[in-house]
């Protein structure tokens, strides 16, 4: 019973094998990237850079239809140019960064829907919107499991500075230039793994797996190291359980494992040791020291 | 004795106004001076284009051959994000950068090197501790710590002493007179006369300009005091553009 509903779905099915390959090599790369947005105030940011992929998947849509290539090209390039051009404009000019990045989204948004639908059907809108784990083919799979690799190098090149960015840039300054590259390096990086969810979970739901398993470490661990492992542990869990809950149940996969993120972070949101709001309501006895 | 660092007509500031206005002068290697002021008075800005974070907006700070990254500098609002999840001992091993680098391992003698100075400003104990954690004091001790590892030749403080308790500035002025035995050169902005007068051989009386600059007893006179209290802090939207500068450029 439990059997079939747990492991047999991917033992008789090679689509939710893949799936199942495709959510763990994102949970890898994507996870630890949503800690560091989470630690850096910028989950928001990572949300805005989504709708930033938009236009550019839509235009390699409008020129090769649903062609992997032309889409994460497109969407490299779109989302680049928008983390740049934001960066740009709150540097040289009053606009904070959130602000800038918001109005650049909103007009990417709008640009990439009307793109979509210029050429598409209501169905591509949805997979653009949505992506569709259970579709995931081999080219596809290859493209998300280089991108987690390359992902998981360049984060252990960039670790140092960007640890010690976060927590006192002003020393980094003084002490290396490595600051700023690291920092574009990073921005590239949450850019590659956002088209990466893309294929699998669509622009919107993509920073779902980077931002909620981040949100969710918090909860259980007062160390960086700690937080990272959760996260893509916690990442790779809901991965899991959201592609059973699809298959048992019809709802689609990307929402579902979305969903089950989500109902790990309200768990974590009363019941984790950090801070969490049944250990804040009963915190013991205190101590002696 | 050589100098580490001289100043050259040097003015600093922030879009345009000047914060600190044509200062000439130079600090010898070794020395141990107190830069006193008002509020306003460009004692931070000054050490902020030392350490290089700000250009100079006219003239040139030399440092003696020396590069901005071998310069430790504590600021006065430590921009620290104490909420993130970082231990004690892991962020004063930050200071140990110029040998560690991006890639470097902390090693034996690294973790011996972090424990020491741990040790040196008293917070054996808290290694693992989390930053958020701290008292300000101990905040404090723990910024001196990784000032410690940079093992740098110019150490640049800016009111290393606000807000902290008795105890605790006692313990690290001594670290700073340490410094000084070393032949490390060591500046610091401070507001405290009386330790300036108990510690400090040498003075820099700034106000935009230098009041007064040399050995602390001469300095720190009750008619220099009040000339420097006199300075009305700089930024004025109606300033006209320096006529200092203007006679400069007519005079090349």
């Amino acid at each position: 019973m439990l059997y079939d509903a747990l492991i047999a779905p991917f033992l008789d099915f090679e689509f939710m094998r893949r799936a199942l390959a495709g959510v763990v090599a994102l949970a890898l790369g994507g996870a630890p990237i949503g800690v560091f947005l989470m630690l850096r105030r910028m989950s928001l940011v990572g949300d805005a850079m989504a709708h930033a992929i938009l236009p550019g998947a839509a235009i390699g849509f409008l020129f090769s239809g649903l062609n992997l290539f032309a889409m994460t090209f497109g969407g490299l390039i779109a989302g680049f140019s928008v983390a740049l051009l934001a960066g740009l404009v709150s540097r040289v000019t009053v606009i904070k960064e959130d602000a800038s990045l918001a109005a650049f989204y909103l007009v990417s948004l709008a640009v990439g829907v009307t793109i979509v639908s210029m050429r598409g059907t209501n169905i591509d809108l949805l997979h653009v919107l949505f992506g569709n784990i259970l579709a995931l083919d081999d080219q596809t799979l290859l493209v998300i499991a280089f991108n987690a690799t390359i992902s998981l190098v360049v984060m252990a090149v960039i670790y140092r500075p960007l640890v010690i960015e976060c927590v006192d840039p002003v020393f980094l300054r003084t002490v290396s230039r490595a600051g700023a590259p690291a920092h574009l390096a990073f921005l590239a990086l949450v850019v590659v793994n956002l088209v990466n969810g893309f294929h699998a979970l669509g622009t919107l739901l993509a920073v779902g797996l980077m931002i909620l398993p981040a949100g969710i470490a918090r909860f259980w661990s007062r160390d960086i190291t700690g937080m990272m492992m959760i996260s893509v542990a916690s990442a790779m869990i809901s991965g899991y359980v959201g592609l059973v809950l699809s298959f048992q149940t019809k709802v689609p996969s990307g929402p579902a494992i979305i969903l089950v993120a989500a109902v790990l972070y309200v768990f974590s949101v009363l019941f984790g040791n950090v801070s969490g709001l049944v250990r804040q309501l009963f915190p013991g006895r205190h101590l002696e020291a | 004795m050589s100098a580490q660092l001289s100043f050259r007509d040097v003015t600093l500031g922030y879009d345009r106004h000047p914060a600190v206005h044509h200062l000439n002068g130079e600090i010898s290697a070794g020395s141990l001076l107190a830069v006193v002021g008002p509020n306003g008075a460009g004692k931070s800005t000054l050490f902020r284009g030392i350490v290089g974070i700000l250009k100079p907006l006219t003239g040139a700070i030399m440092l003696g051959g020396l590069k901005a990254r071998d310069i430790a500098y504590l600021p006065q609002s430590v921009d620290i994000d104490r909420t993130f999840p970082i231990s004690v001992f892991d962020f004063v091993g930050t200071g140990l950068w110029r040998t560690t680098g991006i890639f470097g391992g902390l090693g034996k003698k690294a973790r011996a090197q972090i424990a020491q100075a741990l040790a040196a400003v008293g917070l054996n104990g808290f290694e693992n501790r989390n930053i958020g954690t701290l008292s300000g004091g101990q905040m404090q001790r723990m910024l001196f710590a990784r000032v410690l590892l940079q093992d740098a030749r110019v150490i640049v403080l800016d009111e290393p002493f606000n807000a902290i308790d008795a105890k605790t500035s006692a313990d690290l002025i001594a670290l700073v007179r340490h410094w000084h035995a070393e032949k490390r050169t060591v500046l610091a902005a401070l507001h405290d006369m009386d330790m300036v007068r108990a510690h400090f051989p040498d003075t820099l009386l700034l106000a935009r300009g230098s009041v007064a600059w040399g050995a602390t007893q001469q300095v720190l006179t009750a008619d220099n005091l009040l000339e420097a209290r006199r300075m009305c802090e700089a930024f004025d939207d109606g300033a006209g553009t320096c006529v200092v500068d203007a006679a400069h450029s007519r005079a090349a």
